[in-house]
């Protein structure tokens, strides 16, 4: 087999030796919990691609498949104690799978294209899909359609992948967000930039208003840059990190590192590949330097907050509510920010903080993979519910736009009452209960 | 073959595809690898048994396999094999708790066993470092030991009966729920630790006993490496045995630092897990005397853990120990030579001898109180020149523990890391005493051929 272009045989070889295969991580790993096989594991994952970087397997579809059936989760790094670095295996692994090709079907190829190439990596686009699927869904026509059963009888997939389109916001993060914020009456202790994000955008626009909400009740000056770009961890994940480079120096354009205290990111999945831009962009001569500060700067609002003594809300007498926290995988096992979220839930007056089994499984939403692996996706899905559900609490609090969705969507399936929030959106309410309670009080840092 | 199996177990429960091979072609072992010819699946003795026949009629050998944890190749495949996974055998059967007793199939998880038995208001003390993930047929094959092995004994103390299907398909049952019997030779204890050359092991049956009411947890640390081993000497000199006395050296503390961050000093030159068990005034006495101990030979400090969270966590981060001193090298190839206890000092100070003067990485960690070290060497298997000065160092250091009246592996098995070491320890009848009972029970060779011994 030729290794000239083999992506996995030119990655630094001491990456993949790093896998000692004790098994740690095999308990952790929601695919090989699924199948008890080992090459739905980690380790077992790892053992193939070092058998495609020594030449001993020809990359094949099997191989193809198996790098997608991953979740990329990342339990299995949170679980290592040899501290492998999956992620950059299996990016590797999946562009490998993407230049040799393997899995090209028409089908696939035309989704591809569509979402990668074309839906995000052009922002009025996705927020012209955006305001499309508002439409459909606000105008009588979505219920019409569901009802009637004719979406059931074109496909039974369609119906499905329909049922889990999000529901948009009524309006995009730059109509509720001015592009410069100051703190009230306050004083400015830091100076960050927002991003917005792409779903998190279209369908949580509110939440980005409450990210901003609270920075500013933190005392930072908050600028939010107008149409940003989607972060490109979309691609990386999938194979195409060509697309995910251009896209970075994208955001870097707009946001100059060196002119903040830290760039705010309130969404996991995006975060945890933020952070990796130094990565992405090291041979870029005209971004690499920028990108290390990027890198450096870059925060999980969580952790901003608490690196920074975010101000604990003052008892209104507020209703008393119960929240469990659902980890967003690259939050957690990505970006390690596993603490500061609770302590941020913990801060609130009246809340009583219920920890679920599981609370860092996967809910099985992982990017676009409850598109492409319904039937694992859905399994998870209704496992994560049912430890939810089992706490018994009315709120699960959780810190990624796709965890959202995809626990909303399982909550709508079993028929559960149990509603999906953020840390900060509960972090915000609490500051603006305040103030209706306490009128003419101004916040103090 | 291949169609035979599916034909018996349904095609789901055989690989033969490269891709799904690879990934059974090694255990939890450093630098072995093979690839099986097929992985096959059974759900039940019955299975097993075919199993077996079907590879007796085809002339191919078996390798057993449960999760794939062991650490001296035993599971690894030999060339053409079948491999054997009791993985989906893993139904606990009953929970006696009239005899204290508990029953399952191979394929069970360790860790299972013991929440079973924990939610039951009892205790299976053998904890190895792979608990969460390794399986109790493969505790029982290669008779593990773990952290509480100074107190509590090794799997084999467990063990009051086993399922056992032959070479031959032919199907066992040894040992019962009584505490004493003596009808005939004790098969039972000869299956323990037999590392899958004997017999498939398809049930166990375990002994259970009352969990301990209190817990207290320390942790001593020191300057010299000598004054933590004349610690461990004077706590078992004065009369106590701890559940655990576990040991970690610099390089080792660095690394599980560097993983799960749970409070070890790094300044340390040698730290001394210490944990007591029991009534609770007994724990807490114990404990007490421990501290006094450590202090007077030279600990320069000794805490306590403020709560069972973080006893559970200074415990899990020793768990962690070899895998996280892969952090350092490529490879890394872990050992478990043991020596009586009053010979630890002389063996920790030749390994330190060995390291300095071989010019290579060794770190050391282990259970103290049994005398049972985990010399570790960190090294890089892609270079050949290293690789012959670590076959020489490991050489030394067996050669030593023998002298000292140790052995070449205290809980990991002779598998194939160690088998060009065994006929020194045993010497030439004892050897050959060995080679006669494998014989008998599968002269055919086709049960893990060229394991333990060639």
């Amino acid at each position: 087999m030729e290794a000239g272009g083999n992506l996995l045989a030119s990655l630094d070889y001491s990456v993949l030796q790093q896998c000692m295969h004790c098994g740690l991580c095999l308990p952790t790993c929601p695919t090989y919990v699924e199948t008890g096989r080992e090459r739905n594991s980690p380790r077992g994952r790892i053992a193939l691609m070092r058998a495609v970087a020594d030449g001993e397997l020809a990359v094949r579809r099997a191989f193809g498949e198996e790098m997608y059936y991953c979740l990329g989760c990342l339990a299995c790094t949170s679980a290592c104690p040899a501290g492998v670095d999956y992620a950059q295996l299996f990016e590797t692994a999946r562009a490998e799978v993407e230049r040799a090709g393997v899995l090209e079907r028409p089908q696939r190829d035309a989704i591809r294209w569509f979402t990668l190439r074309l839906l995000f990596t052009r922002p009025r686009l996705l927020r012209l899909t955006g305001r499309l699927l508002r439409l459909w869904q606000t105008s009588g026509l979505q219920g019409l359609i569901r009802r009637s059963g004719l979406i059931r009888l074109l496909s039974a997939r369609w119906a499905e992948l329909e049922g889990q389109t999000p529901a948009m916001s009524r309006v995009n993060s730059d109509a509720l967000i001015a592009a410069e914020e100051r703190p009230a009456g306050g004083p400015s202790r830091y100076r960050v930039a927002v991003l917005t994000g792409c779903v998190q955008d279209l369908a949580f626009a509110e939440l980005n208003r409450a990210t901003v909400d609270v920075l500013l009740a933190n005392g930072c000056d908050v600028h939010t840059p107008r149409r940003q770009s989607c972060c490109g961890s979309l691609h990386a994940h999938n194979g195409d990190e060509a697309t995910a480079a251009m896209l970075a120096r994208r955001q870097i354009d707009a946001i100059d590192p060196f002119a903040y205290d830290a760039i705010i990111s309130n969404a996991g999945g995006c975060g945890f590949h933020l952070r990796h831009y130094d990565r992405l962009l090291a041979s870029d001569a005209a971004y690499a330097e920028r990108a290390r500060e990027w890198s450096r700067k870059l925060k999980d609002v969580h952790e901003w907050l608490v690196e920074i003594g975010f101000r604990r809300p003052r008892e209104t007498g507020a209703a008393p509510q119960t929240v469990t926290y659902h980890e967003s995988c690259h939050l957690c096992h990505g970006e390690r920010v596993s603490r500061q979220p609770r302590e941020i839930l913990r801060s609130i007056p009246g809340l009583e903080l219920r920890e679920a089994r599981e609370a860092n499984w996967c809910c099985g939403s992982a990017g676009i993979y409850n598109l492409t692996h319904p039937s694992t996706a859905q399994w998870l899905q209704g496992r994560k519910l049912g430890h939810l559900q089992a706490t018994g609490a009315e709120w699960v609090a959780t810190g990624n736009p796709g965890c959202h969705l995809q626990l909303e969507a399982g909550a709508r399936a079993a028929g559960s009452a149990l509603k999906v929030t953020h840390p900060v959106a509960l972090l915000a309410a609490a500051y603006a209960a305040e103030k209706r309670t306490l009128p003419g009080m101004t916040p103090q840092v | 073959m291949i169609a035979e199996c599916q034909a018996l177990l349904g095609p789901d429960a055989v690989l033969t595809e490269p891709e799904d091979l690879i990934p059974y072609s090694f255990d939890g072992t450093a630098a072995l690898k093979c690839r099986p010819r097929l992985v096959v699946f059974p759900r039940s003795t019955e299975q097993v048994a075919a199993v077996l026949r079907l590879a007796r009629d085809h002339g191919l050998a078996v390798v057993t396999r449960g999760s794939g944890t062991g650490l001296s190749g035993g599971s690894v495949p030999v060339p053409q094999c079948v491999v054997l996974c009791l993985q989906r055998m893993n139904r606990i059967l009953e929970l006696d708790e009239r005899n204290l007793t508990l029953l399952a199939e191979s394929g069970v998880l360790t860790q299972e066993i013991f929440d079973r038995a924990d939610a039951a208001g009892l205790f299976y003390p053998p904890d190895p470092g792979s608990i969460k993930i390794s399986t109790i047929g493969g505790n029982v094959a290669e008779n593990s030991g773990g952290l509480r092995g100074l107190k509590y004994g090794v799997t084999r103390d467990y063990v009051i009966g086993l399922e056992v299907v032959l070479a031959d398909g032919s199907i066992c049952w040894l040992g019962n729920k009584c505490v004493k019997d003596v009808a005939g030779y004790s098969l039972r204890d000869l299956f323990v630790g037999s590392e899958g050359t004997l017999g498939v092991i398809t049930q166990v049956l375990l002994k259970l006993v009352p969990k301990p009411a209190a817990r207290q947890t320390l942790l001593a640390t020191y300057g010299q490496l000598e004054a933590a081993a004349e610690t461990v000497s004077a706590v078992i000199a004065a009369r106590i045995i701890p559940c655990t006395l576990e040991f970690l050296d610099r390089q080792t503390v660095r690394c599980v630092e560097a993983y799960a961050a749970v409070g070890f000093p790094l300044e340390a030159e040698a730290v001394l897990l210490i944990e007591t068990d029991g009534h609770p005034a007994a724990a807490a006495e114990e404990a007490e005397r421990i501290e006094e101990i450590a202090r007077t030979h030279g600990a320069l400090a000794v805490r306590r853990a403020r709560d069972p969270a973080e006893a559970a966590r200074l415990a899990t981060g020793r768990r962690s120990a070899f895998s996280a001193l892969a952090r350092i090298r490529p490879t890394t190839i872990l050992e478990d030579v043991t020596v009586p206890r009053s010979e630890l000092a002389a063996m920790i100070r030749l390994i330190q001898r060995v390291a300095r003067e071989s010019g290579l990485q060794i770190a050391t960690f282990g259970h103290f109180g049994d005398g049972n070290l985990h010399p570790t060497f960190l090294t890089d298997e892609r270079d050949a020149a290293e690789m012959a000065r670590v076959e020489g160092a490991m050489r030394t250091i067996f050669d030593e523990a023998i002298r000292l009246g140790g052995t070449i592996t205290g809980e990991h098995g002779v598998g194939l890391a160690k088998k060009a070491y065994l006929r020194a320890q045993l010497g030439d009848a004892s050897f050959a005493l060995l080679k006669s009972i494998k014989r008998s029970l599968d002269p055919e060779n086709r049960l893990n051929p060229g394991k333990i011994f060639d």
